[in-house]
């Protein structure tokens, strides 16, 4: 599997998402600077890394989703290619429109750090095939904007159409209908708040992310 | 001259921010505050001539986020323009 990381000025997730990368596919990621206009050819994912991109200025996400190399994750997605955004990744993608909503404040205001236990909502997605529908799982969280809100016809139709891939088995920071992280209608594009990429190997704890990386790894080959 | 874009939370969309500040100034004895909102001005020093239009555009594409917010565009000529 050939993937591809985004580094943007202020993420800081990008070098755990590519040791995630290389570890399960056996393959170094490319690292992928914002002002880059294309992506190399044969790509099979492309991930938005956590972080702070651009100071958060604005809004979570919203300079990035303008940057030059966004239109060649737009074009990626376009063409059925996969794209994960983590964190800041997921603030990304919808502020760039490839996935609905926005991610506000955290209800309690607090940046919340810690394990938030999951229930894997999705299971028939690149993304989640190898955790089996409703399946419970532990992973790591770190934000402050994570507060999953869209309108009620946006939510319904999410759900409806079995794009809610994880769900927060407690409320935790405010999210609409305790939602994650969600997928486009292709299932091609996942976005989500918690970081697979922080529960990969023995030494985290827990290897509760690995599976997500192992099914992808499954579809593609 | 200069743009103004006024960007606000849409109605109905949970303020946790504004509510905070709502429960601080009831804390300092301001009984009257029934809520708050909190939003964000964006000052734009843009060439002579620029239409609203042009304003409400870059508001569209970057300055608000129109999922959950909306916003307002006030022009102000540079002081002396006709």
């Amino acid at each position: 599997m050939n993937s591809a990381v985004v580094v943007f000025p202020g993420s800081n997730c990008d070098r755990d998402m590519m040791v995630a990368l290389e570890l399960v596919t056996g393959r170094r990621p490319v690292a992928l600077w914002h002002a880059e206009a294309e992506v190399p050819a044969g790509l099979d994912l492309i991930a938005l890394p956590g972080g702070f991109s651009h100071g958060d200025y604005l809004r979570a996400g919203a300079i990035a989703a303008r940057a030059r190399v966004m239109r060649a994750v737009i074009g990626h997605a376009a063409r059925g290619g996969l794209v994960l955004g983590v964190c800041n990744g997921f603030q990304v993608l919808t502020e760039a429109g490839l996935l609905p909503g926005a991610l506000m404040r955290n209800a309690g205001l607090d940046f919340i750090c810690r394990d938030v236990a999951l229930e894997v909502a999705a299971a028939d997605t690149p993304f989640t095939r190898a955790y089996g529908a409703g399946a419970a799982i532990t992973l790591p969280i770190a934000h402050h904007d994570g507060n999953f809100q869209a309108d009620p016809e946006t939510l319904d139709r999410l759900e409806r159409e079995g794009l809610v891939a994880f769900r927060y088995a407690e409320a935790v920071n405010g999210s609409a209908r305790d939602i994650a992280g969600i997928l486009n209608a292709g299932r091609n594009v996942l976005g989500l708040m918690p970081h697979p990429e922080r529960a990969v190997e023995e030494a985290h704890g827990n290897l509760d992310g690995r599976r997500l990386f192992e099914g992808l790894l499954g579809v593609l080959a | 001259m200069k743009a103004r874009v006024t960007v606000s939370l849409k109605p109905g969309v949970l303020d946790p921010q504004g509510r905070a500040i709502a429960h601080a100034l009831q804390g300092l004895g301001f009984a009257s505050v029934r809520d708050a909102r909190v939003g964000k001005v964006i000052e734009l020093e843009v060439a002579p001539g620029t239409t609203e239009a042009e304003v409400a555009e870059m508001a569209r594409r970057l300055l608000a986020n129109i999922v959950i917010e909306s916003f307002r565009v006030e022009l102000e000529p540079a002081p002396g323009a006709p």
